[in-house]
């Protein structure tokens, strides 16, 4: 969806890397995501799904990127925010919590004073309102004696309790949206599933919308209630989780789907994907995806893909988008 | 722990057995660089592979598949435990370099386990070269055909000019090179993209059933480990905790700690995912791992026994060969719940 | 059998061009390190080739041809205290100042990466009675430990020699060590321990080839100090002795010259300068194109 009342609106977005080698790292992507809506970005290493997020927050080196198409948070166009409004902009409007809690917060400061000071930054508080509010941050994301945890720092924690904290951080100013990349690939299984679980119910409690970067099904769907598939800077595949796993329409997302390995019998051969992801140092003028697809034929290879609208906020980019599903 | 006990019968289609191995890491500190603390990275691991299987090691950071696997190939010295391969024992009749040139292993992260300034054809042939093989060259050429590299192509590229899936199957060929009988897969696919893990998956299945290759295959990824594997053992805090056949385990699950690492899988359903964490916090560190059960920290049915007497292995399966040690399998063990049916 | 070759047949794959030439290409885009570079080749043909340049004696001097100004007739770069060429002995001062200023360094390359390398890879004690060893030299400032070493020694070329090569030894082990315990962790390394190699075929294999360029670099950066050094020991008289011409010792004895023309007493230090800055962007452009990563 797009349009106004949305809280993200990414419209033919173009990112273009400039060095020894361009890499065209987004090619025309077009994304919506409504108040209150978790979204999950899926792809591989590549497909460009971080550097939307970096671009959402303008994170990008501007002196070496292009960029071509317009995103609006919230109304607001994201590219013409300066100065002050975008200090205001980042954590306040939106935040992100990163694969490596570790490598975002500084180890010379106590958490209780990062996500004090987070919170001073973006409202004129006192500093004894600003740590009530990093405890009562730190009480919602579940931390085990909040009050102790204050005053610790960030090498006294394990690796998920860093990632609570880190989530508390990016909450503290109440952002409308909040772009998580990877934050759960770094643990183990048993506290990723608690980490999963906390994005999901502190959704719930903040209304915020949030996008999720993930290159991981399974994590896609326990988190989120749409999805859009990315491949080579593209969205090949957007529609709700319940669609894109139960029927699947592009061939990559079926190809993903089979590789997760989740329903696949013992010593049975697998249904790969043949090669790998094309480099990208020059634009995709064809579908990028046809040379490692099943179905390819020579009108994928002279021009790019249509994109099919088959529903409500349900698009594909494949040729076959309306065939039905079977024999991939 | 008596670890022979928990073993299969020793046999002579046994390839590798393994014994009671154990490594503790010195915590070194202060100018002196006294020992402050151990950490207790393998302690009493036993388990025996026989020829043309795989055994799949899974468990999460700190549980010692890693050092397990190190230990194995003889890339750290062990402490304590016996290693035998192939009916000789290491430290008695079996040298390091023999059981080097029987063992191999392939590591996680592609492009740091080859020499970068080596091209691809020298670092294949490099260890047939060191076991004094004839045409090491050719041998390299032969095995990069074998992993679906063209050797035309490949031979003489630089680990950077490939990419990580391609990497990935060169280390492979360079562990074939030295026609071990086993090869000790740590994470091996772990960091490839999902549509490249499939393909080396593929090929790893091709290559065993070429080669009549063992396989000791240690992954993070349960699903990865039940679609290669013909046995998994689970490892938590540098011990095993349950032994058995895939379908055994993937059908009952008999320690609690197997069990939560299992219910933490994404459900891969959207009409019915996971509503409640099977487990709290994270794990402990091997540093001072917790006394006797060293899950009973965590663990929702722990009780005074689990903190005081650690768990022996016992087969719970009439002789199927499903181990787990834990006190709930043990009626003579005190716990109150012991023999307890549905429980896990 | 080709196991799936299919898999592999669309993937680009670069065009290889082995490691050298790649560095040789980077190198050639790099505008400013090629231009230091035909800068220093210029000095050190110009200073090997002194004799046969058609120069003035820089031994003999004038007593009525005393610190002309640069650019009177017969002098270009006018003369010094004693009347002698400048350009004469700018040019055969860089012989001296130039071997002084390189024949430590590579003498203490070879001593330091031999030391570091086995500290770094062999580790344990050996590694500690190596590095505190050398962290004992740390203690002292580098100009501190070559002026007390040479003086002890007492004045000459072939003392400097040795004092500056001791100066250079630590941290050239320092960085030697550095280095290979970093690629010493490598999987790699392990991969190659696992087929039965021996330590010295893994050093000589897969740990030399990546360390030494980094070493080498860091090497070359240490030669202009070391230039520096070596002026400022024949600045203090314990280094070369009059009349030999080198750059430190001319500056030293012009000094009195400042105020009479500034220009030519400062045309030594202009000369260790320029070297020194050539080096050092120099040594930065070649571990930038020795990078592979990028």
């Amino acid at each position: 969806m797009s349009g106004p009342g949305s809280l993200v609106d990414i419209r033919n977005l173009s990112i273009r890397f400039r060095g020894a080698r361009d890499v065209h790292a987004i090619n025309d992507l077009t994304l919506g995501l409504a108040q209150g809506e978790t979204l999950a970005l899926l792809g591989e290493s590549g497909s460009g799904k971080s550097v939307t997020l970096k671009a959402l927050l303008r994170l990008l080196p501007p002196r070496r990127t292009d960029i071509e198409g317009t995103m609006k948070v919230n109304g607001a166009d994201v590219m013409s925010i300066t100065g002050r409004a975008l200090q205001t902009y980042r954590g306040g409007e939106v935040s992100m919590v990163f694969q490596e809690p570790g490598l975002a917060l500084d180890p010379v400061y106590t958490v209780g004073r990062q996500i004090a000071e987070a919170v001073q930054r973006k409202k004129r508080v006192s500093r004894d309102e600003a740590m009530s509010t990093a405890l009562d941050m730190l009480r919602r994301v579940r931390i085990p004696s909040p009050e102790r945890r204050l005053s610790n720092y960030p090498h006294e924690l394990s690796g998920g309790m860093l990632q609570r904290v880190m989530i508390a951080l990016a909450l503290a100013c109440r952002p409308r949206l909040l772009l998580a990349d990877e934050p759960t690939t770094a643990l183990d299984a048993t506290v990723q599933i608690q980490i999963l679980l906390l994005l999901r119910a502190l959704q719930k409690e903040f209304g915020m919308g949030v996008i999720f970067v993930t290159h991981d099904i399974g994590v896609a769907v326990e988190v989120s209630e749409r999805i859009a598939v990315m491949y080579a800077g593209q969205i090949v595949e957007e529609g709700t989780t319940h669609e894109i796993i139960k029927s699947p329409r592009h061939p990559y997302t079926r190809g993903l789907l089979a590789a997760n390995l989740h329903d696949v019998a013992r010593g049975t051969r697998l249904d790969a994907i043949p090669g790998a992801p094309p480099p990208l140092d020059v634009k995709p003028d064809a579908c990028p995806f046809a040379p490692r697809c099943p179905l390819a034929e020579a009108r994928c290879r002279a021009a790019l893909p249509p994109v099919h609208q088959i529903g409500p906020r349900r698009r594909v980019a494949c040729i076959h988008a309306d065939a039905p599903m079977e024999a991939a | 722990m008596s670890a022979t006990e928990t073993l299969r019968p020793d046999s002579p289609a046994q390839i590798l057995r393994v014994t009671g191995l154990q490594k503790h890491f010195p915590v070194r500190g202060g100018i002196l660089g006294r020992q402050k603390a151990r950490v207790q990275a393998v302690d009493g691991v036993s388990f025996a592979v026989e020829e043309g299987e795989t055994l799949g090691i899974v468990g999460e950071s700190g549980c010692g598949k890693s050092t397990t696997a190190r230990l194995l190939v003889g890339l750290i010295d062990r402490d304590r435990g016996d290693v035998r391969f192939d009916g000789r024992t290491l430290g008695k009749d079996l040298t390091l370099r023999d059981l080097r040139r029987g063992m191999q292993m392939v590591f996680q992260d592609s492009y740091a386990s080859l020499n970068p300034r080596l091209t691809i054809e020298e670092s294949i042939a490099f260890g047939a070269r060191i076991q004094g093989l004839s045409d090491p060259v050719g041998r390299a050429r032969d095995l990069m055909d074998r992993v679906g590299l063209d050797p035309a192509r490949f031979a003489q590229r630089y680990p950077h000019e490939v990419s990580g899936g391609q990497r990935q199957r060169i280390n492979i060929a360079r562990a074939l090179a030295m026609s071990p009988k086993i090869v000790v897969l740590d994470e091996a696919v772990s960091a490839l993209d999902k549509s490249v893990e499939a393909q080396v998956l593929n090929l790893l299945a091709d290559l065993r059933a070429e080669f009549g290759l063992t396989y000791i295959f240690i992954s993070h990824d349960l699903n990865v480990v039940r679609y290669i594997s013909d046995r998994i053992l689970v490892m938590y805090l540098g011990e095993v905790v349950e032994l058995a056949p895939v379908d055994l385990i993937w059908s009952r699950q008999a320690h609690p700690y197997t069990r939560s690492l299992f219910s933490a899988m994404p459900s891969m359903d959207p009409d019915n995912r996971t509503e409640e964490p099977p487990l709290t916090g994270d794990p402990p560190n091997p540093i001072n791992p917790p006394s006797g059960c060293r899950f009973h920290t965590r663990c929702k049915f722990a009780e005074a026994v689990c903190a005081r007497d650690v768990p022996v292995m016992r087969d719970i399966s009439g002789g199927q060969g499903h181990l787990a040690a834990c006190h709930l399998h043990d009626t003579a063990s005190g716990h109150s719940r012991a023999g307890e049916e549905g429980l896990t | 059998m080709a196991v799936a070759q299919t898999d592999v047949a669309e993937i680009p794959v670069q065009k290889s061009g082995g490691y050298w030439s790649g560095v040789a290409r980077r190198l050639s885009r790099d505008p400013v390190t090629l231009g230091c570079a035909a800068i220093l080749v210029a000095l050190i043909g110009s200073a090997a080739f002194a004799p046969w340049l058609g120069l003035a004696d820089p031994y003999t001097g004038s007593m009525v041809a005393r610190l002309n100004p640069i650019g009177s007739e017969g002098h270009i770069l006018g003369t010094d205290e004693q009347g002698r060429d400048m350009l004469a002995r700018l040019i055969y001062g860089g012989r001296l100042t130039l071997f002084i200023g390189l024949v430590p360094v590579i003498l203490a390359f070879f001593i330091g990466s031999f030391l570091g390398i086995t500290a770094g890879y062999v580790g344990g004690l050996l590694n500690t009675i190596i590095m505190r060893t050398v962290d004992v030299f740390f203690a002292f400032p580098s100009v501190l430990l070559a002026i007390a070493i040479s003086g002890a020694l007492g004045a000459g070329i072939v003392n400097s020699l040795v004092s500056l090569t001791i100066v250079f030894i630590p941290p050239i082990t320092r960085v030697a060590e550095a280095v290979t315990s970093g690629v010493r962790s490598l999987d790699y390394i392990d991969a190659a321990r696992a087929t039965g190699a021996s330590a010295l075929t893994v050093i000589r294999v897969h740990v030399i080839g990546n360390v030494l360029s980094p070493i080498f670099v860091y090497a070359t950066s240490l030669t202009s100090v070391c230039m520096i050094l070596a002026a400022g020991l024949s600045f203090l008289g314990i280094g070369v002795r009059p009349p030999e011409p080198e750059w430190g010792l001319m500056l030293n004895t012009l000094r009195s010259a400042i105020y009479v023309d500034p220009w030519l007493a400062a045309l030594p230090g202009v000369m260790i300068f320029v070297t020194s800055l050539c080096l050092n962007l120099l040594s930065d452009g070649v571990r930038s194109a020795m990078n592979v990563r990028d």
